[in-house]
């Protein structure tokens, strides 16, 4: 279906919003730049301070990219799930997706003292840290996925999320009782979720993870449209369900797995967002959802980091803690609602 | 009739499940005639295979034996975007939540026939408003799917699978939910749409009184056959009293309804 007026105002509008955060985010933090300045220094390169180009091109601007990555990849995959799973509910994290990709890194992070070292520092990088991220999150959504077809409600589905929540904990803190207090650091620090001090190196691969991961989903947004009607219906107007479903899955799991990997386990996004994206487009077509997801996913999580910078201060706030305070509520005041999803 | 009138036919037919250590048959022999343009419904007990036999002849599972052919070609030979346009389906389980519009719901059926992205066409757009028009459901169209009631939520589902352009409209228990009048009007379009159309239209039910004053033939379901006729064929062979396993009804052939004994 072709756009409504009030689709296009809302597209230009949140596309602004974004442009207007990116420049904020950029500007503010413990040492806050002019905007004037930093649209003189993205532009032209040249700011009147030589420390504010440095925080510029070194900390601030790679920050805004990884906030952007992360917050369009959780949304993109929690859009895919909720549909997949027709549940309103589901999410990266609540399904699971985030703990098993923790359950990964734990395993790498903390488990690797076991082994010797040409090994480990194999794993320990960060190619590593993704394959196990994205393997741990692609085990716990075919386990959840093996759940949902035995069981066709959709609670079971959440709880058996919620199971591997806690177990994942559960190993995580077997494993910090055997490891050094090094690396039990490293893996808390992980957990809190981190964007800031990613490399470009790491940025350039985290943007073809989530480019693969949502390029997939551009391609499935006509079978998804099909799912709204249950999964008999899509069959019977010729969707190949199998097909779709493995595409679903490669694309969540790729994004959930890498994101995680690079950013820590980033709670509430994935589930937020699309609902945010239904609520204000009032719609279920997911050529709209598709784009309106990606814009509000990097506005969110802009206004999270920027929140989690706390502007004029030295310190910073674990960016999980933000997400969280934001996302629960919106949760709450859903279910309370009880609106259509 | 000439054999080219015949939309699914299926020949020594056996239905039923098939897992790794059993087979269980629910039924066997089974042969039945579609015909292009007529309203047929399927009735038998609960629980005795209404809804496998439909899964069967939709190509949702297997036939055990025999076959099911569709337009004088084996279904099970059809690929899935193939059958989408020769076949749709009904069904009475509630819509997932969602945000979908009844005119959202009804251009889903032109998937088939659109591209990648699902855009619609001049075509699939006079199909859409063909559907609508038929069904006459105009006024609900940009309605949320949660905001009507079931019965109309039915007649959009109708209007779906019109949009999808099938010769074959298959329902599963479409009157479940409905008041009397709701029942009468949705048979009544169903029979409508087969004489104006040309579409076969099955469908299954347990009201067997208005399936015998609407429809053009009925499937008697027993645990004994499966018996394809006219409805006042039907009621000439007695078999109405063997549909059910049970001494507190009986078929009144002269008014054409059960009695409780």
């Amino acid at each position: 279906m072709p756009l409504t007026k009030k689709q296009n105002f809302l597209f230009i509008i949140l596309l602004l919003v974004m442009v207007f955060l990116f420049l904020v985010n950029i500007s503010l933090g413990s040492v806050s730049i002019p905007l004037k300045e930093v649209v003189n220094g993205l532009l032209s390169q040249k700011m009147s301070k030589e420390s504010w180009e440095i925080i510029l091109w070194n900390f601030r601007f790679p920050k805004a990219i990884t906030a952007i990555l992360v917050g369009i990849g959780l949304s993109m995959s929690g859009l895919l799930m909720q549909t997949l799973f027709r549940n309103p509910l589901a999410g990266p994290y609540v399904l699971g997706l985030s703990s098993g990709a923790s359950l990964g890194v734990a395993f790498i992070i903390l488990g690797t003292g076991f082994l010797p070292t040409f090994i480990s520092s194999f794993f320990l990088s960060n190619y590593g840290l993704v394959l196990a991220s994205s393997l741990g999150s692609f085990l716990v959504l075919m386990a959840v996925l093996l759940v949902s077809q035995k069981l066709k409600d959709t609670m079971a589905i959440l709880i058996v999320g919620l199971m591997f929540g806690s177990f994942t904990s559960a190993i995580v803190s077997v494993l910090s009782y055997f490891t050094s207090a090094e690396k039990l650091q490293k893996f808390t620090f992980w957990s809190m979720g981190r964007i800031s001090n990613l490399s470009w190196n790491e940025i350039s691969l985290l943007s073809l993870f989530v480019l693969i991961g949502i390029g997939i989903s551009f391609m499935v947004i006509k079978p998804l449209n099909a799912l709204l009607l249950g999964e008999k219906y899509a069959q019977s107007i010729g969707i190949n369900y199998k097909k779709t479903r493995f595409l679903i899955i490669m694309a969540t799991s790729i994004l959930a797995g890498s994101i995680t990997a690079f950013a820590g386990p980033i709670a509430f996004i994935g589930l937020a967002v699309p609902h945010m994206a239904k609520l204000l487009f009032q719609t279920s077509n997911h050529f709209v959802l598709f784009w309106s997801t990606l814009l509000l996913g990097a506005i969110v999580m802009l206004c999270c980091d920027t929140i989690a910078q706390v502007p004029g201060n030295d310190i910073t706030l674990p960016i999980n803690a933000i997400t969280s305070v934001i996302g629960a509520p919106v949760v709450i005041w859903l279910l309370v609602r009880k609106r259509r999803f | 009739m000439s054999e080219q009138n015949f939309t699914i036919q299926t020949s020594n037919l056996s239905i039923g499940y098939k897992s790794k250590s059993e087979t269980i048959t629910i039924a066997q022999n089974i042969n039945l005639d579609l015909e292009k343009g007529k309203l047929i419904a399927l009735i038998g007990e609960n629980g005795i295979g209404k809804s496998t036999l439909l899964k069967t002849l939709t190509g949702i599972i297997p036939p055990l034996k025999g076959e099911v052919t569709l337009l004088h070609k084996p279904l099970q030979s059809y690929k899935p975007l193939d059958l989408a346009q020769e076949l749709s389906i009904v069904l009475t389980e509630k819509l997932p939540p969602s945000n979908l519009t009844v005119y959202e719901i009804i251009s889903l059926g032109r998937q088939p026939y659109t591209n990648w992205l699902g855009t619609l066409s001049e075509e699939d757009t006079i199909k859409i408003e063909e559907a609508i028009s038929l069904t006459e459901i105009q006024h609900l169209v940009h309605k949320k799917h949660d905001e009507i009631s079931d019965g109309q939520l039915q007649i959009a589902l109708i209007a779906r699978a019109l949009a999808q352009d099938t010769s074959i409209i298959i329902l599963d228990e479409p009157t479940t939910h409905l008041d009397l009048v709701h029942k009468a009007t949705l048979l009544k379009l169903l029979q409508k749409l087969t004489h104006e159309t040309g579409k076969t239209i099955l469908y299954s039910t347990h009201d067997i009184d208005l399936a015998i004053q609407m429809t053009d033939e009925m499937i008697v379901f027993t645990p004994t056959q499966i018996v394809q006729d006219q409805p006042c064929n039907l009621i000439q062979t007695g078999i109405f009293n063997t549909l059910f396993d049970t001494e507190h009804l009986t078929f009144d052939a002269t008014i054409g309804k059960f009695k409780i004994k």
